[in-house]
């Protein structure tokens, strides 16, 4: 078991972003860092994920719009993080699949995530995740996955 | 590594005008009409899991999603902006960490509305590949002017042309 993840849960578990070491944490993971994805886990269960805008997050200079690919990367990392928190897996899961759906491009503005898992399964797992911007009735983009939540390798 | 030097220097501009694309350092190593190959050097920030220094699944969404673009804009008979309306990617294994990551985009079908496209990243051999994608973009998406995919699409094309006149 991976010592990061395990630190991970127990940040999760301990649900406490106000004192900054969750932020830190979550910091620590290097392409996480390098897009600068915040996570707050909420009342309801779900973990809001924030992605600040950045002008290196550009996909578009002319709009200018956030990078599809940085919409998917954060979709995914939002999966990810909140199979993390309502499954208190062991280890880390592990894309099987993802399909994003864009629907409005992305503005020079924070981007914010939430997943829904539609199945906690012992081997594969299903999440719906959704990202917006200003209006959480305006979708910015959704996906859907498989997620491996086994440790089995192969 | 590439035949076509002056088309990969023409395919580079589809890159150098996306700043998250130099941000991963995402470089184009060879361009034909439909069909782009593409490469992401490892580095330390793209990493996703710091025991076993794999890169980020996310790293693969991006550069796919970047260069299944590209490879439309150099499908295109003439510039147009796109957006990408949907992608799916299916991940077979994790890159091996320490390895560049490559991959191979193809414009399959294009229609007056949407563009098709089809991709796969790998690190040694496109026969033993990461993950696969499949997707498609809308075509004149929006009313900003596509002065980069402008350039390239036109570069691009003076680079076919200049290479079929060569070739016969």
């Amino acid at each position: 078991m991976s010592s990061l993840h395990q630190d991970l849960i127990n940040y999760f578990e301990r649900g406490a972003p106000e004192d900054g070491s969750g932020k830190a944490l979550i910091e620590s993971l290097p392409y996480l860092k390098f897009l600068g994805i915040q996570t707050s886990p909420q009342q309801d269960g779900t973990v809001l994920t924030t992605l600040p805008f950045k002008d290196e997050l550009v996909g578009n200079a002319q709009l200018p719009a956030i990078h599809g690919g940085v919409i998917g990367s954060f979709l995914e990392v939002t999966a990810i993080v909140q199979l993390i928190w309502i499954g208190q897996a062991q280890f880390m899961p592990r894309t099987v699949n993802m399909t994003v759906d864009y629907m409005r491009s992305g503005r020079a503005a924070p981007l914010y995530g939430r997943a829904i898992v539609s199945k906690l399964g012992r081997r594969l797992s299903n999440v719906r995740v959704e990202c917006w911007q200003s209006d959480p009735e305006k979708l910015t983009a959704v996906a859907i996955g498989n997620f491996l939540t086994t440790q089995d390798k192969g | 590594m590439s035949d076509n030097p002056d088309i990969e220097e023409a395919a580079g501009q589809l890159i150098s005008h996306v700043p998250f694309a130099n941000a991963i350092g995402i470089r184009i190593i060879s361009a034909e009409k439909g069909k782009v190959t593409a490469k992401v050097p490892y580095a330390d920030h793209l990493i996703g899991d710091p025991d076993s220094g794999i890169i980020h699944g996310g790293v693969i969404t991006a550069m796919l999603d970047n260069v299944c673009g590209s490879s439309v804009i150099s499908a295109l008979p003439a510039p147009m902006a796109i957006a990408t309306i949907d992608l799916r990617i299916d991940y077979m294994r994790p890159a091996e960490a320490g390895k560049d990551i490559f991959c191979t985009t193809e414009c399959y079908r294009l229609t007056r509305a949407v563009a098709f496209v089809r991709g796969v990243a790998y690190t040694d051999s496109p026969d033993k590949p990461i993950a696969h994608c499949a997707g498609s973009f809308m075509l004149a998406a929006n009313r900003s002017d596509p002065i980069g995919a402008n350039t390239t699409a036109s570069m691009i094309g003076e680079m076919l042309a200049k290479n079929d006149g060569d070739a016969s």
